[in-house]
């Protein structure tokens, strides 16, 4: 099929697709008249029952926990698959010497001093991001990925000299593997505990404190270390193909 | 006109197969692929939307205050991060497909695999 008949077969096509879905969206209830009623049970509950101010975060660990269980795993699985597939070429085409990761860094001396500031910076919000998940937005996900870009910041300013120690990974699949198996323990706790998966076994504290949520936060902190390994051992795969790349063909 | 937050979601996704169709390079028919994706954030999102309610976040709000739905917002965290992992693969197979084949064109991948 050229091109063009695929593209016209396209525009017909969507144009289509999209006079059914706007047919089914008038469907719905109106923009702004939601009427779930367990989204609202929530809302009221999530402050009573675990001390809690994010609603979100108490479906997103507590009540849907299986929920997260699943989305935690598919994001294991992937960085294990992503791992896979690019370790199996780079086997084929790296020689086992490495001391070129050690070339002299051709970032500026600026770049380098911005990079040392905003890299501790960035650290500190993406703990406090995880730390304050049960009261504030944001919670492992996010403070993970925050965390981990704070690592690959000393990366970019520090160009190849980074490699050398994230590339070995050990430390980086142990910390992902840890956030990963936390969460099922977390699981585990509330069936031993309390008879069900993912009931809040734990102390939920005060309303509003740093402590509260039982589970919680604990939940909050395994994703986020798990999210931060996984963004580490994903971007640090990709760079090492870069790498690879640079070396195979001298430009 | 209060299906149009929902109509808005229809035309993010056909835009996405629009570009994942006519797409010339791996790397942008992923990113179009997250296109498509990120329609289901502004639906769910428009979804669970109540008028003049504020956030699930009820720090120094009552809990009784009017608040959206934060059930289709917990959907959306989960949806957010399985797009991230998609995208991921979905590189590293481009990665994969450019040391096999050497290029990036959908197109001539199906002619070097034929």
């Amino acid at each position: 099929m050229t091109p063009r008949a695929r593209q016209t077969l396209m525009l017909v096509a969507g144009a289509g697709l999209l006079a059914f879905f706007v047919w089914g969206a008038v469907g719905l209830p109106d923009f702004g008249h939601y009427r779930g009623p367990y989204g609202l049970v929530i809302n009221h509950v999530a402050g009573s029952e675990r001390q809690v101010t994010n609603a979100v975060a108490s479906l997103v660990f507590d009540y849907r926990g299986y929920d997260t269980l699943g989305e935690e795993l598919i994001l294991f699985v992937s960085v294990v698959g992503v791992a896979t597939l690019l370790r199996e070429t780079r086997g084929e085409e790296l020689p086992a010497g490495r001391d070129d990761a050690t070339e002299v860094p051709d970032t500026s001396d600026a770049l380098r001093v911005f990079g040392v500031v905003v890299v501790g910076v960035t650290l500190l919000i993406g703990l406090y991001i995880v730390a304050h998940g049960n009261l504030t937005p944001g919670g492992g996900f996010q403070g993970g990925v925050i965390l981990g870009s704070a690592v690959l910041l000393v990366y970019l300013t520090g160009e190849l000299v980074m490699v050398r120690w994230v590339e070995p990974g050990t430390l980086l699949e142990i910390l992902h593997s840890a956030g990963a198996a936390g969460l099922v323990l977390l699981g585990l706790g509330g069936l031993i505990a309390g008879g069900a998966f993912f009931h809040n076994f734990l102390y939920t504290g005060t309303e509003g404190g740093i402590n509260s949520g039982g589970i919680i936060e604990l939940g909050n902190a395994t994703v986020g270390l798990e999210v931060m390994g996984a963004t580490i051992l994903m971007a640090s795969e990709l760079l090492e193909q870069l790498l690879v790349v640079r070396r195979g063909s001298p430009a | 006109m209060s299906v149009y937050p929902y109509i808005v979601a229809g035309w993010i996704m056909v835009v996405g197969f629009f570009g994942i169709a006519r797409s010339r390079n791996l790397v942008h028919l992923i990113l179009c692929v997250s296109v498509v994706q990120s329609a289901t954030y502004v639906l769910l999102l428009a979804i669970g939307f109540r008028d003049h309610a504020t956030a699930p976040i009820f720090q120094g709000v009552a809990p009784t205050a009017r608040a959206v739905d934060p059930v289709v917002q917990s959907l959306t965290l989960t949806d957010v991060v399985v797009e991230a992992t998609v995208v991921a693969l979905l590189l590293a197979l481009a990665v994969d497909a450019v040391k096999r084949f050497g290029t990036l064109d959908p197109q001539d991948l199906r002619a070097l695999k034929g």
